[in-house]
């Protein structure tokens, strides 16, 4: 197929009229909103959806969520979760729930977002959340215990409250 | 004996301002540039003051990365000066200079406000002013050429060869836009260039002025290498051109050539076209005031012109080599030419006096 040439207006073929108004464009730009910003001293707003480091849940009682069934441990494909299971007291609060996670270990360095861990927990305690500047000095600041866990994943209301119907 | 040591002062001044000018557009250049894309750009480094006990700087004005230019050129100079085993030493040493040298040179002849003191704020007030100013900055191709040349490789040669084609052809155009000028200044100096627009409006004012205007500072921007016309750097193109090879200092002093380029083109725009020092309601002669008032005229309409650079430079893309050459020959030479003969029947009507 042949294309046919526009023909230009004399004004078109002198460039200025083009080139003004590119000028004017970029000169808009200036005073725009920037996008871009001071990292370490200001963050970025990440969405609540947003698909970052594994963490611990809590509901809103304050109780970790995670039963230490360890499914999670055993679909990791690289085994960066290592689980400690502990048994509740008869008498405590939570007994029903019998498990909870003694120690719960991820090692970041190991890692890799597959979210497998997230799509197995039966009982939504172990989510792929905001978390996305997953830093250390050492190759074991970078194993993150259950502490860290729940601290960077806070809580996450949870309606159905299975615990309580045990 | 005193009047030598006011020139050697005079120089000195000259030279620092135009160093430090041409330190701080690069961050002007930067900062600009990162706006017009709507980034933040440099915004860290402050300017060293005092060092805490805990190692910690105190620094002044960190938010406007006043320290960049500071701290760009310790690591120009501290970086490796390494000298490629394929290169011609001798004219690769002296490249960088060459192309510094003009720049810096033609500002011996630009006056850069009236007087201060009975003394004249011009280094030197020769006879052919614009006569020495192309002379000294058609030499500035030479530093590039010879780079590209002695460098022995071939983005280099490239990148050469293509700046003098451009610059030869550019300043073609450069210097035949200012002859209708001096048709109506009657005068190749400098100084009185700016004292005929004291007494008359600017020369850009005018409106057979207008074209020459255009064509001198399109032909500028093609004389200093900046875009759209930065053919011989062309970095898709030439992977950097005529200074591949350079490393270090040698390679910040082809930087700061092309901004002392730059800054000299603007200088000699707003002395030829702008009225230079003057401006309309600021008394002529006067006391030290209005001589400093006349310093600061002639910085503001050189920094307008020079954001006008910048500016240019992150709106436009680069020419084509064929482009550019026709631009040159087949439309601003003829133009140029054909406006030499238009300012004559102007002068020849009786409309400039």
């Amino acid at each position: 197929m042949k294309l046919e040439r526009p023909k230009l207006t004399l004004l078109e073929r002198l460039y200025l009229p083009a080139i003004v108004s590119g000028l004017a464009l970029t000169f808009s730009h200036i005073f725009r909103k920037k996008v871009t910003l001071r990292y370490p001293e200001e963050k970025p707003e990440i969405p609540p959806n947003y698909r970052g480091q594994p963490v611990l849940v809590k509901d809103e009682e304050g109780r970790v969520k995670c039963v230490a069934c360890q499914l999670c441990e055993f679909v990791c494909p690289p085994r960066a979760i290592t689980i400690k299971p502990m048994e509740y007291p008869e008498n405590a609060k939570y007994g029903k729930v019998e498990k909870t996670p003694a120690e719960f270990d991820i090692d970041m360095l190991r890692c890799i977002y597959c979210g497998y861990c997230e799509e197995v927990c039966p009982e939504q305690a172990i989510f792929l959340r905001g978390p996305y500047s997953v830093t250390g000095l050492s190759r074991k600041a970078m194993v993150f215990n259950k502490e860290k866990l729940l601290e960077l994943g806070g809580t996450l209301p949870d309606p159905i409250k299975k615990w309580q119907k045990k | 004996m005193e009047a030598i040591l006011i020139d050697f002062f005079k120089i000195a001044c000259v030279m620092g301002v135009v160093l430090f000018i041409c330190a701080y557009i690069v961050l002007v250049e930067r900062r600009v540039c990162a706006f017009i894309q709507d980034r933040l750009g440099p915004n860290r480094v402050g300017i060293p003051l005092w060092i805490r006990k805990d190692g910690s700087a105190i620094t002044l004005g960190g938010k406007w990365a006043l320290g960049q230019p500071l701290m760009d050129a310790f690591k120009s100079l501290l970086k490796e000066d390494y000298v490629p085993a394929h290169v011609n030493k001798l004219y690769f040493w002296l490249a960088p200079m060459l192309a510094m040298f003009p720049a810096l040179v033609v500002f011996a002849v630009i006056p850069f406000g009236s007087q201060l003191g009975g003394v004249p704020m011009i280094v030197a007030d020769v006879n052919v002013g614009i006569l020495f100013v192309f002379a000294v900055a058609s030499l500035g191709v030479y530093g590039i050429v010879l780079a590209g040349w002695s460098s022995n490789s071939k983005y280099p040669f490239l990148g050469g060869i293509r700046s003098s084609a451009q610059l030869i052809s550019y300043e073609i155009c450069l210097g035949l836009s200012v002859i209708p000028l001096f048709m109506q200044v009657e005068s190749l100096k400098l100084t009185s260039v700016v004292a005929w627009q004291t007494n008359h409006l600017w020369l850009i004012c005018y409106p057979w002025n207008w074209l020459p205007g255009l064509i001198y500072l399109a032909s500028s921007f093609a004389e200093t290498n900046r875009l759209p016309f930065d053919l011989p750097e062309a970095e898709q193109e030439l992977a950097g051109g005529y200074n591949v090879e350079y490393g270090s200092m040698k390679f910040a002093m082809f930087f700061m050539a092309e901004y002392t380029n730059m800054i000299a083109a603007s200088a000699l725009m707003v002395t030829l076209f702008l009225g230079g020092w003057s401006l309309p309601f600021v008394p002529v002669t006067g006391g030290v005031v209005v001589g400093l008032a006349h310093i600061c005229i002639f910085l503001a309409k050189l920094f307008a012109l020079l954001f006008f650079f910048i500016w240019v430079r992150w709106t436009l893309p680069r020419f084509r080599y064929d482009q550019l050459m026709e631009l040159g020959w087949k439309v601003f030479l003829p133009l140029a030419l054909a406006n030499v003969l238009i300012v004559a029947g102007v002068i020849m009507v009786g409309w400039v006096k």
